[in-house]
């Protein structure tokens, strides 16, 4: 007679178990796979140089020298496509890491410490939810000049609060656990109990908030570019591409057409997968999500 | 209730005045000399001149703060740097186009998100809620100005059915007016109706699976008057939050849908005042759109109060 021994899943297993039941995730994270690789691979990918001008090819349609057609200045649309994702990855990147590294710290303070600390944190933090984010941004940039740096430094500070919000919830949950005041009685200092308890348990709730707010500043960046306020010509990005496009639309409706879809496919996979990564974190840990 | 309000309007006083703080502390930012930064290097001496002292520079900082903030509070946001017009005066020329933009939007976004929500939830699973939630997912992810030009390109001006761009009084006709703003306004929607819709279906979905709503099945009551008069009002309460968000929302991309179809609102006023680095123009119209917001939040607060008593307690 044989024995069936079954072990309990462990968290993770079950995690990987709900989200791949998700196809559309599934797909959407190839996506962002394929995106962060065309970003990191650009300059020795793209087909055509794509600041290269060629008047003779204005507007061109879509051929086997350009695939995907030329612009106003005939420079290869593939090629801009490609070398823009650099500029879009890279401004999502910022400006999550700006948002993270300002939200985290002081949510985890507020959570942990509570009294005063809290008060006044989350008074900052509904103020600055408060300010329309692409307005703020536009505000910074006049300050301090235009370019996607400061854009996405400005729309990493008025996404902190989400990230805030996250560390301060889960420090709250955390903070009165037994194992927390186990660590706490026999003498474990503030700074680990903090790095080996509290942060593991906000792992899924982060990671959500860090895809669902590269989406948001990858929107941001295509909007500020857009209107002229992130990337600046010659460079090449979605939004900057879009604005060009206006005056040709006509004419050559591909150049309004693909930039936009490049755009919107990204910030669709980002939200995507972390409307999946929420969905597949076990009931035990869903108060948290 | 009375309490709640004076608690809520204090807060609301708080957040305000950190708002004030903030879009105040904009000068400090400016790198370097703010005259040089904001005139170039060839300036002449008098420009300067006039220039600190129409921005105050040589007063202490805690005096150009309560000048700004006090004159603010009398409705007096501070002149132009480039045309010395009031700004308060430049808000209120233009402030018309972006309302009608930013209310006409909410509405198309609250009733066609709402009736959108509410048509999937009732049939959870059948062909309408997946489409439903495939198409409000590419709704929210959609940049709007992107729409905005794909619909000047196919409806505007391959098929001539709407004016692509400007603006027209609706003292100088209201047909005008709707045919001006009828894309604008699409565009901006589209964002809206999607999260409505998304929140209102995800949370009808989960009110229909409560007890008191089988009760009321038992009870023999029509689908309808279960869902119309018991499961929605319990459900609007988290769509409510997000219709606050979405004022907000509207008020921030109008400035995008003002740039596509050149309407002459805020919000290109707004980015005008960007590229000539006009900053008295900018402060006001970040706190203007600020205390909107704030007000807008306000409002949704006290409305739980009024769809759900329990909420009105805490």
């Amino acid at each position: 007679m044989t024995t069936v021994t079954t072990r309990p899943e462990s968290a993770f297993a079950a995690f990987r178990r709900r989200f791949v039941r998700q196809r559309l995730a599934v797909v959407m994270a190839g996506v962002i796979a394929v995106m962060v690789l065309v970003a990191l691979l650009a300059p020795w990918i793209t087909p055509l140089d794509p600041n290269a001008q060629a008047l003779l090819d204005r507007l061109a349609p879509p051929s086997t020298k350009h695939w995907l057609g030329a612009d106003d200045l005939g420079r290869d649309v593939a090629s801009r496509l490609i070398i823009a994702t650099r500029a879009t990855i890279w401004a999502g990147l910022l400006a999550t890491c700006v948002s993270l590294l300002i939200g985290l710290p002081f949510g985890l303070l507020a959570g942990y410490l509570r009294g005063w600390a809290d008060t006044v944190l989350s008074r900052a933090a509904d103020a600055l939810m408060a300010i329309p984010p692409l307005l703020f941004a536009m505000a910074i940039v006049a300050v301090l000049g235009r370019g996607v740096t400061n854009a996405m430094i400005a729309i990493g500070v008025v996404t902190a609060p989400r990230f805030f919000r996250v560390a301060r919830g889960v420090a709250l949950v955390i903070r009165e656990e037994t194992y927390i005041e186990a660590a706490r009685s026999i003498g474990c200092p503030t700074g680990r109990i903090v790095r080996t308890h509290v942060l593991p348990n906000m792992m899924s709730p982060l990671i959500v908030q860090i895809s669902v707010t590269m989406g948001f500043a990858i929107l941001f960046e295509a909007s500020l570019s857009f209107l002229g306020l992130g990337v600046q010509p010659p460079d090449a990005s979605w939004g900057s591409m879009l604005q060009r496009s206006t005056r040709f639309a006509g004419d050559a409706p591909w150049l309004v057409l693909l930039p936009g879809l490049a755009i919107l496919l990204t910030v669709l996979a980002f939200n995507t997968v972390g409307d999946a990564v929420r969905d597949s974190v076990g009931r035990e840990n869903r108060r948290l999500a | 209730m009375i309490r709640t309000v004076a608690a809520r309007l204090a807060t609301l006083v708080v957040l305000v005045w950190v708002v004030s703080l903030a879009v105040f502390a904009l000068v400090l930012l400016i790198p370097g000399d703010p005259t040089t930064t904001l005139l170039g290097d060839n300036a002449t001496p008098e420009q300067v001149t006039a220039l600190r002292t129409s921005l105050g520079l040589d007063d202490p900082l805690l005096m150009r703060y309560w000048r700004w903030l006090s004159g603010a509070l009398q409705g007096d946001l501070g002149t132009s740097m480039l045309s010395s017009y009031p700004v308060t005066q430049a808000i209120g020329d233009r402030i018309g186009v972006t309302v009608s933009l930013v209310v006409s939007a909410l509405v198309l976004s609250v009733v066609l998100g709402l009736v959108i929500g509410v048509l999937a939830a009732v049939r959870q699973g059948g062909w309408f809620d997946r489409l439903t939630l495939l198409g409000s997912s590419i709704g929210i992810a959609m940049p709007n100005f992107w729409l905005g030009l794909v619909l000047v390109t196919f409806f505007g001006a391959e098929l001539g059915l709407f004016p692509t761009s400007g603006y027209a009084r609706p003292g100088d006709g209201v047909g005008d007016w709707v045919a001006h703003l009828m894309l604008p306004v699409v565009t901006l929607a589209a964002g809206g109706v999607a999260e409505i819709a998304r929140q209102a279906r995800a949370s009808l979905v989960d009110t229909l699976r409560l007890d008191f709503v089988r009760t009321a099945a038992a009870k023999g009551l029509s689908p309808l008057s279960i869902v119309g008069k018991h499961a929605l009002r319990t459900a609007m309460i988290p769509v409510i939050t997000v219709m606050g968000l979405q004022v907000s929302r509207l008020f921030g991309m109008s400035v995008l849908v003002e740039a596509v179809f050149a309407l002459p609102g805020i919000g290109s006023l707004m980015v005008a005042s960007v590229f000539d680095r006009d900053i008295p123009m900018i402060q006001g119209t970040v706190l203007l759109a600020t205390v909107v917001v704030v007000v807008v939040n306000l409002l949704v607060d006290l409305s739980y109060g009024w769809l759900n008593p329990k909420a009105a307690l805490t």
